[in-house]
């Protein structure tokens, strides 16, 4: 078990390595930077040369290429981030402002997803080829199709229209002040959770429809034990671990890919910080950001390969 | 009694040989009226791109500044924009824009992810080692990021577009290719093509990835429908396809929002449309993994 | 009997007459007398990068932080043309008789927020930095200084301006809101310091900035103008999203948003809050312009210049899409209203703003045959990834172009690398765009000017007899004798060599909370921001 453990950590290494260069090539590549995205464009008539040459030297843009990615690189292992080329703050700061709210977001996005996907999968599952069936489909199919950023500006405007209330503009921590919180955050989570929902119900009807099949849910069910028993005794306990899967996997991307939805509710998250971070080009950021998330995901996906590993021995020697 | 009767028949139902493409199509129907409402949205959706040029009423660029802001009636079945131009026209020539980006991301992004996946699993040992590894790094990103950051580096347009959407497919449909190949790879035929003395490239192409069509074909339809909203969410955030061509995101953009209450037929129509569309494609490649092959549950 | 009636009738008519006066004008009673207390709240669309105003240019500066701070002068508050200077931490001053040397009588009594008192030398030293930066510190606005020869102190209460010439516009330069003053002691301890912290004489002193999210001001209570500022403080938030900042005042949970709103989100806003809205509008001191690169075949050929600007039917234009863009007005070099400005009648004799659409399309087409460009010639037109007014200027253009057989292709570029790409001077056609805090003929024509003079003029090209009108200009004994030569400048620019195209003004919409008083509306949105006039009534 320990070796497996160690194997699955060791390789996380190399693809946060190859995350890094990534990210840090696409970015250089990408024209423009973060002095112009700051001193032209505002319309000013007089354009000031030497103030720009100054900031790109104290950014580091002036050096070359390896040597800006050996300082990031040797600042990451001393645990120090940097600070951001666009406001000059630590990065670390900036980042925690949004994170809690992301979190939070993604957190109840996921949880909405859970509550949905699995008893409406079950319900499928049972009522396999009925108008049940169908109807559960098409709902959770809907989600998916529907796209985000409409939903969530239909949203907006019925409940400026008929109710005359918009939800709060400022982020408030739920430990704050609960309710201000959760007037904010339900409707994305909503609109977002209902999104996922159909990924989870989907694998929750398969899953759930080949348990059916297996062989020992039919002996249960020739000896005549209560379909109910065989419910939530055997079928389930195998079914849901898919589904699970599915939805942690999904979260690492609620983290930092609610880009519209943020933009749409007028969310202070890290959606938000990525686009204006590539729009003004701040490279530390956006490094930073994607290297947070790339982190999240491979964490994510390790637990849930060592919860595999643990329940399924065969997984571990594959 | 008459459901382990039902499930004994399903079992041998799946084993059955494959039977002709008609006789096919025509099952698929009977048992699978989801997928076949699917199927039907799939094929209006292209019937409509195909014909655009001969069914939609108005030039879609042409602006007419006399009727703008126009209700739907006699003239403009589903009214005019902020610049007078025919929303109906507009939704039919979106629907090429539509399906040129989202069939071009699927088909390049499932072309290239099969190939990588299929290599990847062939050859085992290193190269799959260092191939996962690779697909690792794309696949860590989210997608929208990955998106973003193709954008940014070629610029918008719809060829760039196509490119950026496709990129995140291609790491998701490698993994899900090469778990099917590796499968595959153990079959004796492939052996006995390896005994055989043909080359790796001949075994690939002409053994290993017909093989694996199935997952291919719905990866294909699953990415067609995302490919869809990717691009409407790219054009929505003024980085995807631009005006002043006719694109389904691009019309829920600006105006249509500010418009949505004394004009709401400039959002709703559109709306509705990558609704309907990403609809009937997730629905037609639900079905079709269902009938392929219920045990693809990574989908 | 009848004096009882006559009186009865007196006091009858008189208690009438008063009622209804107090009917029409009792919400101007109340609105007469500015009322202490209150939080202004007000969105703000962009969030600047750092806190000095030496260094910014952005409006997500001015908005909320322009309340912590004052400048030596300042445009005056209820000037709706915003030209006027008007003191602020100058009481007045004076001009030399060669009109080079400039002397201000600073106020006293004005204090820090942290207690200390402002003098002389904190207002040289503020103008140190923004003309004559030290090496490492740098200056963005340190071009339109290039008159002063040197800023002087010569005791606590004055300060002198010297000039190397005499310039009509150098007092305008002055009313920039973004040249706060900062405490010299601190300048000369850390010239970096104004980037991340706050210290100034405004009447608002600084209480929070949480990153991404809001601003807050806290009311000064040892402000120098005694009894203002009327409001307990302001709270700025950052919104990104348009639709959020409108649904924001809408839902009465913002004030006002001092940029500007769409005409459609106005209309939605009074039709939803009726008399709770007070709508101000005014020409914007902002316009987008054609660049069109001379380097480039066939625009090295005025004649193909000029027949882009006649192929755009500008009237037209400002009809529709005055309904659904922030522009409104036809206009020349000057925003249209303004002292400078080229009234209409003269400016529609202009080629590219003529009256008769045909009549202008036909001349287009003449002209585009005569130059040897054939039916459908194909170009590209590079345009900046911003919404508004960016996109309903970029389909319009491009459909009027196309009625004159241009077929084009709109490329449009992610603003951060936008001006990097016109540095390159790769592009056929481009938008290119202006907005001054001031109407001030110097600063709205430099542009124009050739590129040796001016490296960004996007046009790239040299026009030796347009530089001379425009010195000539600048240094004009009288008003009348400058709008004359600005019309000969604005003839050469827009129809003989039409080097540029202008397409509308924008126009500034501001619908706000009836309950707001107090602020009135300029040309600028960077003007007008300091906040200590305003107040809110219950």
């Amino acid at each position: 078990m320990a070796r497996y453990i160690l194997k699955r950590l060791f390789a996380m290494i190399p693809t946060l390595l190859g995350v890094a260069v990534l990210i840090f090539l696409l970015l250089r590549v990408v024209p423009g930077d973060v002095v112009e995205a700051r001193y032209l464009g505002q319309g000013n008539q007089f354009q000031s040369q030497d103030l720009m040459d100054i900031e790109r030297k104290k950014l580091g843009l002036d050096q070359p290429l390896w040597k800006q990615f050996t300082t990031w690189m040797t600042g990451i292992a001393r645990l120090d981030f940097g600070l951001s080329m666009w406001t000059g703050s630590p990065i670390t700061e900036e980042i925690k402002l949004r994170f809690t709210l992301s979190l939070q977001l993604a957190l109840m996005a996921s949880t909405i997803a859970t509550l949905l996907a699995i008893p409406l999968g079950i319900l499928a599952a049972f009522k396999q080829d009925t108008w049940v069936d169908y109807a559960v489909r098409v709902f959770s199919i809907a989600g998916l199709a529907t796209p985000s950023f409409w939903l969530g500006s239909l949203m907006i405007l019925a409940m400026l229209i008929v109710f005359k209330w918009v939800p709060p503009m400022v982020f408030t921590p739920l430990w704050v002040n609960p309710w201000e919180n959760l007037a904010q955050l339900i409707w994305p989570a909503l609109a977002v959770g209902y999104r996922y929902c159909a990924v989870g119900t989907r694998m929750m009807r398969s899953t759930m429809l080949e348990v059916l099949r297996e062989d020992y849910i039919r002996t249960a069910h020739a000896k005549g034990l209560w379909m109910k028993l065989i419910l939530t005794r055997h079928a389930l306990k195998n079914a849901i671990l898919p589904v699970l899967t599915v939805i942690s996997t999904e979260f690492a991307f609620l983290l930092g890919g609610l880009v519209v939805t943020e933009q749409v509710f007028n969310l202070n998250g890290l959606g938000m910080l990525f686009v204006e971070g590539i729009s003004r080009r701040d490279y530390t950021l956006i490094q930073a950001l994607v290297m947070l998330v790339a982190t999240f995901f491979l964490i994510i996906n390790f637990v849930v390969d060592i919860a595999y590993g643990w329940i399924d021995p065969r997984i571990r020697f594959s | 009694m008459t459901a382990a009767l039902q499930t004994v028949e399903e079992l041998n139902r799946a084993e059955e040989p494959r039977t002709g493409w008609l006789a096919a199509i025509a099952k698929f129907v009977r048992q699978r009226p989801l997928g076949a409402v699917g199927a039907a949205i799939v094929f209006l959706t292209i019937a409509v791109a195909a014909t655009a040029g001969w069914i939609a009423p108005y030039d879609p660029l042409a602006n007419d500044y006399a009727a703008m802001l126009s209700a739907p009636g006699p003239g403009h079945w589903l009214g005019t924009d902020a610049f007078g131009r025919d929303v109906l026209t507009r939704v039919i020539y979106g629907s090429r824009t539509a399906l040129t980006v989202g069939l071009g991301a699927s088909v390049i992004g499932a072309t290239l992810g099969s190939l990588i996946g299929v290599i990847s699993a062939y050859f085992g040992g290193r190269v799959d080692l260092i191939v996962q590894r690779v697909m690792d790094v794309f696949f860590a990103f989210p997608v929208i990021i990955l998106a973003l950051a193709v954008v940014a580096i070629l610029g918008t347009g719809a060829g760039n577009v196509i490119l950026a959407i496709a990129t995140p497919m291609v790491p998701r449909c490698a993994r899900v290719v090469r778990s099917s190949a590796l499968s595959v790879r153990e079959m004796p035929y492939v052996d006995a093509a390896r005994a055989s003395g043909f080359g790796h490239g001949r075994i690939i192409l002409r053994h290993m990835l017909p093989n694996v069509m199935a997952p291919i074909l719905i990866m294909a339809t699953a990415f067609l429908g995302e490919a869809i909203l990717l691009e409407a969410s790219l054009s929505f955030l003024g980085l995807g396809v631009q005006e002043p061509t006719a694109a389904w995101g691009l019309m829920l953009r600006g105006s249509a929002v500010e418009f949505a209450e004394t004009a709401p037929w400039m959002a709703i129509f559109p709306g509705l449309a990558i609704s309907l569309a990403v609809f009937g494609f997730n629905l037609f490649g639900d079905s079709l993994r269902d009938a392929l092959d219920p045990k693809l549950r990574s989908l | 009997m009848r004096n009882n009636l006559l009186k009865k009738l007196t006091v009858g008519i008189f208690s009438a007459a008063v009622c209804a006066l107090g009917a029409v004008t009792g919400s101007a009673w109340s609105q007469g007398q500015p009322r202490s207390g209150g939080e202004l709240v007000f969105p703000v669309p962009s969030e600047p990068p750092s806190y000095d105003g030496h260094r910014e240019e952005t409006f997500g500066l001015i908005h909320p932080f322009a309340p912590f701070y004052n400048t030596l002068l300042r445009v005056d508050p209820n000037d709706k043309g915003g030209t006027k200077p008007y003191p602020s931490l100058a009481e007045s001053w004076t001009v030399s008789a060669d009109g080079k040397t400039y002397t201000f009588k600073l106020r006293q009594g004005v204090k820090f927020h942290d207690g200390s008192e402002m003098t002389s030398k904190d207002v040289k030293a503020s103008y140190d930095k923004i003309i004559f930066p030290a090496a490492g510190v740098g200056s963005t606005r340190k071009g339109q200084y290039a008159v002063v020869d040197a800023v002087e102190a010569p005791n606590p209460t004055t300060v002198v301006f010297k000039l190397k010439y005499h310039s009509g516009s150098f007092l305008s330069s002055l009313l920039s809101p973004f040249n706060f003053i900062y405490k010299a002691d601190i300048l000369a301890k850390d010239p970096h310091w104004y980037e991340k912290n706050i210290m100034g004489t405004g009447p608002y002193t600084f209480v929070e900035h949480v990153k991404g999210s809001h601003v807050v001001g806290k009311k000064f209570a040892g402000y120098w103008d005694k009894g203002k500022p009327y409001l307990d403080g302001f709270r700025a938030i950052f919104m990104r999203d348009s639709a959020a900042q409108v649904a924001a005042v809408r839902g009465e949970r913002a004030h006002i948003q001092f940029r500007s709103f769409t005409p459609k989100d106005r209309d939605n806003l009074k039709t939803a809050l009726g008399d709770k809205i007070t709508v101000q509008e005014s020409p914007w001191d902002c316009i987008l312009m054609v660049a069109i690169n001379h380097k480039k075949k066939p625009f090295d050929d005025p004649r193909v210049r000029r027949a882009l600007s006649l192929a755009l039917d500008r009237h037209e234009g400002s009809k529709a899409l005055s309904q659904i863009a922030i522009v409104k007005s036809v206009a020349g070099v000057q925003v249209p209203g303004t002292p400078f400005a080229t009234p209409p009648e003269d400016l529609s004799k202009l080629a590219g703003y003529w009256t008769d659409p045909e009549k202008s399309r036909a001349e287009a087409r003449r002209l585009l045959k005569e130059a040897g460009v054939p039916e459908g010639f194909s170009f590209t037109f590079s345009n900046r990834g911003v919404p508004m007014p960016y996109e309903p200027l970029g389909v319009w253009m491009i459909d009027q172009w196309r009625k004159v057989g241009l077929n084009v292709t709109q490329r449009v570029i992610e603003s951060a690398a936008y001006y990097a790409t016109l540095r390159k001077g790769e592009h056929e056609a481009a938008m290119d765009f202006q907005c001054g805090y001031i109407v001030e003929p110097d600063l709205d024509m430099y542009k124009f000017l050739s590129s040796s003079r001016n490296p960004a003029n996007y046009g790239y090209y040299e026009d030796p007899t347009l530089d001379a009108l425009y010195d000539k200009q600048s240094r004009a004994p009288s008003v009348e004798e400058r709008k004359k030569i600005i019309r000969q400048f604005e003839k050469r620019l827009l129809e003989e060599e039409a080097h540029y195209l202008m397409t509308l003004q924008w126009h500034r919409i501001i619908p706000h909370s009836s309950k707001l008083h107090g602020w009135t509306i300029t040309p600028s949105h960077y003007l007008n921001n300091t906040l200590d006039n305003v107040w809110l009534s219950q």
